[in-house]
């Protein structure tokens, strides 16, 4: 009874915190509605035009919500799916291979580089860390030349490895990880040590589980890039290319397929969003430790 | 790695079936005295980059502000709203129905009707109008990693500062930002910067996607969409290395003069 009266006393408490004035939070309230309105708005009109006979989709004036909501467009795209060249199923297999290898080799390359990394002070480390931090600053472009040109000479254009690779080495998991892992306090490593553990079974048995924001926010990073990743610079065969391209294939096609382009926008953005959503509380206190200190 | 290969083969004449030739500077030089399409989209990218780099920035940071304010729920769900244009892929495909050049695109259809304009207005064939669309768009993409970022970074400063402050004379949510909130907030606004300098200096995608490629005039021409039209179309790629290079000097040079400016705040 009493510790229920002191909880809601305090939380009478915290209502209203000092240094706000009302004024200013209704201020802040209708900002933030009427932007929240304007972000989404491009997103509400694709989920609409998504579910839009064709009819309507060129009505004039155009108009936002469907009259007769329906989920032809969605059939259709499954229907252009079955006649494409190669078995759709192919492509979708294609992705799911790359983000699959890409995101494990990516999680194993960064947790260890960061563990050692974060809990070691080795010659050139900083140095090291620098590096990855300016790492951070190319873009897929800029990488992208001497990337293709690597690729090529160890002969693997044109295979799933050109986009798995080059996946592996992403900065931003390595630099989220190494910043997370700097929390785990070094006396938790020593006495493992001195209970006996090798190297191995502290990354695996300590660290690892203590980190586990970290790398599912490096997964969900991980898989939102290769998920939408084209690759149309190194792949070339249409049996290899990847879900992503074929669907932009089927949404460039023009008018009659606009009903059909907007269902693709859908899927490809709904299946990122749907895994943020689900993992938003991971991925921020993960991102609490992400600052770069000086 | 790639970059000390991409400097390298800036330096020579590449097109990956002959092996490559060293000829000095000519790209660089050719880049800058005779590449009149390079100067434009070095100008377009600049323009970009100046608005929706610290725009975009400023943004991030004023909402992710606003957003801390919130009650838990609303919280998560204002995080998912304006974080979702830059997850949700190639949805920025969008707004080419939206600037459609005919009166069935949204914007004509609405100016048309309310009697503004009477001929629709091609938004992104025009090269008058297709740099403010771009803006526009990227605008509304700009709350990305760094945003994330400073959601998570204003939540985990710590409440005792805010009550000392109080005590210590912090009158209105302005100092508390500027004295306490800002300074704790400086890793994360360093690594926020960073990713919107590469982000805003790095626009193609969506120009690309929007203008089309080539697009009008080369009006939406950016640095990157050059690089991307000699290394993978033309397959010179000693001129598109020495685009890199120079593209990544200036993102170098860009983030140390944001971060020397950074480590001035709120001290």
């Amino acid at each position: 009874m009493r510790k229920q009266k002191i909880k809601k006393l305090q939380s009478i408490a915290h209502r209203r915190s000092p240094n706000r004035s009302r004024a200013g939070d209704a201020a802040i309230y209708l900002m933030l509605g009427l932007t929240a309105v304007i972000m989404s708005y491009p997103l509400v009109f694709a989920l609409a035009a998504s579910l839009k006979p064709l009819d309507e989709l060129f009505r004039f004036p155009p108009r936002l919500l469907p009259v007769n909501p329906t989920f032809d467009n969605f059939a259709d795209l499954v229907v252009t799916m079955g006649q494409s060249w190669v078995p759709f199923g192919r492509y979708l297999t294609n992705t799911v291979l790359i983000t699959v290898l890409g995101t494990a080799g990516h999680l194993f390359v960064a947790s260890m580089a960061a563990f050692v990394l974060a809990k070691y002070d080795f010659p050139g480390s900083k140095t090291f860390f620098r590096l990855v931090v300016v790492a951070l600053m190319f873009s897929g472009y800029v990488t992208g030349i001497p990337n293709y040109l690597m690729i090529s000479r160890l002969g693997l254009v044109d295979t799933l490895w050109s986009v798995v690779l080059p996946a592996f080495a992403a900065p931003i998991g390595l630099f989220l990880m190494k910043q997370f892992m700097e929390s785990i306090p070094m006396a938790l490593i020593e006495s493992a040590k001195i209970d006996g553990a090798s190297e191995w079974r502290i990354f695996w048995q300590i660290v690892m589980p203590n980190v586990k924001p970290a790398w599912l926010t490096l997964i969900i990073f991980s898989v939102q890039g290769l998920w939408n990743a084209r690759a149309q610079t190194v792949i070339y065969s249409e049996a290899k290319k990847t879900l992503t391209y074929a669907l932009q294939q089927i949404q460039a096609g023009g008018l009659a397929r606009a009903g059909q382009a907007a269902a693709v926008t859908v899927i490809m953005m709904i299946v990122p969003i749907a895994i943020f959503i689900l993992s938003q509380t991971q991925i921020l206190e993960t991102m609490a430790s992400s600052g770069i200190k000086e | 790695m790639p970059i000390i290969t991409s400097i390298r083969y800036s330096f020579t004449y590449y097109n990956i079936l002959e092996p490559a030739r060293y000829i000095g500077l000519a790209n660089y030089i050719n880049l800058i005295l005779q590449d009149d399409i390079f100067l434009i989209s070095v100008k377009n990218t600049f323009i970009i980059a100046v608005i929706t780099g610290p725009i975009g920035y400023i943004l991030s940071f004023m909402f992710a502000w606003f957003i801390n304010e919130l009650p838990r729920w609303l919280r998560s769900l204002a995080v998912v709203i304006f974080y979702a244009p830059s997850i949700a892929g190639n949805a920025y495909f969008i707004f080419s129905i939206i600037f459609r050049g005919d009166v069935y695109g949204y914007l004509n259809s609405f100016l048309v009707r309310t009697g503004i304009i009477n001929a629709p207005i091609l938004w992104l064939t025009d090269p008058r109008y297709m740099m403010p669309v771009v803006v526009l768009v990227l605008l509304w993409m700009s709350m990305g990693t760094g945003f994330l970022a400073f959601v998570a970074g204003l939540k985990g400063v710590d409440q005792a500062q805010y009550e000392a402050g109080y005590v210590d004379g912090v009158r209105n949510r302005w100092q508390e930002l500027y004295y306490i909130t800002l300074p704790n907030m400086r890793p994360m606004l360093l690594f926020g910067a960073v990713m919107s300098i590469t982000s805003a200096f790095s626009v193609a995608d969506q120009t690309m996607a929007l203008c089309g490629y080539p697009s009008t005039d080369y009006a939406a021409h950016t640095v990157v969409t050059h690089l991307f039209d000699y290394g993978y179309t033309r397959f010179d790629m000693g001129y598109a290395s020495a685009i890199a290079t120079l593209l990544f000097l200036t993102m170098i040079l860009t983030n140390k003069a944001i971060q020397g400016l950074l480590k001035r705040v709120g001290t």
